[in-house]
């Protein structure tokens, strides 16, 4: 579904992705995970077209990203959750929501929003709050109801984790799981590896702007490099 | 039953509109009260603009300028109907703010406010210098909008200043009207949430830099209309009107009031244009008077008067 070859990235002269090879088959859950600076959030940044790629190609269900724009990438299917969740905080949540959902005009976006609340109850009973006024918890699942609402084929998550308490970063991580359920792909980046290692089929590990090793979830949470390096078990 | 807010936005207006001739002592009042309607359209643009979508013009004096001439020589050289005139202005500002926003509202940041501040000192040297079709700096006559005379032929005789008042208000009603109606449209969700994050609008699918130009142009719009009226209830018009104070007055009535609020802006054009005529009292002061208000709204009211002072009411309620 998306194969990415030999990508790079730089900000301005500073090459931070050197040359990413990875792919993502349809009904996977694929997770990159790394430290900190690894170059994790470019490569998400590169695939949902805000941030210039300086070489190589993305394909997407067959077509070549790179000359597409940002906002037509939605489109296409390919929907983003980014960093730090990005909701827009000085709107309603279904304000929110409704953005989700801003390429389409149809009868199922009332369906689509009720299928939302039903997998997040707490967003329903907030539907008229600022969004801003939400948990941290809150304000990821509202991300992730809101690229939902878009109807992607496959979803980038950034960081799904993050800032979280350990009690809503496993109830995320459920959400994510469950997201296979709906025939959406998901492309996950992660500093918690071995969390998103446990939901994932497959997993990349990245390490200053290069992939340095591959394989099954099973695989990488048995390798002892990884499980010194980023389980800490 | 519950009233939304922009439900709650037009009756208030509407009341204060309707309402306030009764109080006033004399007609010089509704002179002043058509000038804070017609300063309120213009602000309501600016609303569009910088509430929702968060971009700066510093040039909307500009399109006033555009709009208040298009009714000054649209009748005297191409014998239009000045209510004519006035769409006709109000298109050549689209046009304008159309042909300046595109490469320009393709950047982030700062920019719009350069090229409009630029772009309104061009329009306002050019009204002031091409004297042999603008009159220069001394200014130029504007034709009759003639309705007066058709509503006084039905029965309904109004002063002039009394006619003015209740057109402007009308119109800005109807401004306000629209701008509420785009608020909670697709297109208005896509600029408040631009204005969040650009990211974020670009990974829902908002082509950001085509919203902002919307905006913009619709701005201008309200800018250039707010132009054309003032220009036909003077029946005089200089190139002040496009002078770039009044396009910092524009983005200070707003932002002073509430620039997220059209209710809030509209009241912040009332005070702005009220002021002077109370300040009048401090004579060489009031420049230094309007300064501090200023200073002092933005230090303690961030969001502007009206929404700070109603959520300090709300907060007491609770």
């Amino acid at each position: 579904m998306l194969t990415v070859e030999g990508l790079r990235s730089r900000y301005g002269r500073i090459e931070v992705l050197h040359g990413i090879d990875l792919h993502v088959d349809s009904g996977e859950i694929v997770t990159v995970v790394g430290a900190n600076g690894a170059g994790k959030t470019t490569l998400l940044r590169c695939l949902s077209g805000v941030q210039p790629v300086a070489g190589g190609s993305i394909t997407f269900r067959g077509e070549a990203l790179t000359p597409v724009p940002a906002h037509r990438r939605l489109s296409r299917g390919l929907a983003q959750s980014p960093e730090g969740r990005q909701i827009f905080t000085n709107l309603t949540v279904e304000e929110n929501l409704r953005l989700g959902a801003f390429l389409y005009s149809d009868g199922r976006v009332e369906k689509d929003m009720e299928d939302a609340f039903g997998m997040f109850p707490v967003l329903k009973q907030k539907r008229n709050l600022a969004a801003g006024g939400l948990s941290g918890g809150q304000q990821q699942m509202l991300a992730i109801a809101r690229a939902l609402m878009g109807r992607p084929s496959c979803l980038l998550l950034d960081e799904p984790s993050m800032g979280l308490a350990p009690i809503l970063v496993q109830q995320i991580f459920d959400v994510v799981k469950g997201l296979k359920a709906l025939d959406v792909t998901v492309l996950l980046v992660e500093q918690n590896a071995f969390g998103a290692l446990k939901i994932a089929d497959r997993g990349y590990v990245m390490e200053t702007g290069r992939i340095t090793m591959e394989g099954t979830s099973e695989a990488l949470i048995a390798d002892p490099r990884i499980r010194e390096a980023y389980l800490g078990i | 039953m519950r009233l939304s807010e922009k439900q709650w936005t037009l009756l208030i207006l509407a009341a204060l509109i309707a309402l306030s001739p009764f109080f006033f002592p004399s007609s010089y009042y509704y002179r002043v009260g058509s000038l804070i309607f017609v300063n309120g359209l213009a602000v309501t643009g600016i609303v569009i603009l910088t509430g929702y979508a968060g971009q700066i013009s510093l040039g909307h004096a500009g399109f006033a300028g555009i709009g208040a001439y298009a009714c000054a020589l649209a009748p005297a050289h191409l014998g239009l109907h000045p209510a004519l005139a006035l769409v006709l202005g109000a298109a050549i500002s689209g046009v304008l703010a159309f042909l300046v926003g595109r490469p320009i509202l393709r950047l982030k940041g700062y920019y719009l406010a350069v090229a409009s501040l630029g772009l309104g000192i061009l329009v306002a040297m050019a009204l002031a210098n091409e004297s042999w079709i603008t009159g220069g700096p001394d200014g130029i006559k504007v034709a009759d909008l003639g309705l007066r005379a058709v509503l006084k032929s039905q029965g309904l005789d109004l002063s002039n200043t009394e006619f003015w008042y209740a057109f402007t208000g009308l119109a800005l009603l109807i401004g306000a009207w629209l701008a509420l109606n785009l608020h909670d449209s697709p297109t208005g969700r896509a600029l408040r949430a631009l204005h969040g994050s650009e990211i974020a609008a670009r990974t829902v699918g908002i082509d950001v830099a085509r919203a902002k130009l919307a905006a913009f142009v619709i701005s201008a719009v309200y800018a250039s209309v707010s132009g054309s009226l003032l220009a036909l209830q003077n029946r005089f018009i200089t190139p002040d009107v496009a002078g770039y104070m009044h396009s910092i007055e524009m983005v200070t009535m707003a932002v002073l009031g509430g620039a997220g609020s059209v209710l809030g802006a509209i009241f912040g054009a009332g005070i702005l244009t009220m002021l002077p005529q109370v300040l009048t009292v401090f004579a060489e002061y009031e420049q230094l008077m309007l300064g501090l208000v200023m200073m002092l709204v933005m230090i303690f009211m961030r969001q502007g008067l009206l929404p700070s002072v109603l959520r300090l009411i709300r907060g007491r309620g609770e």
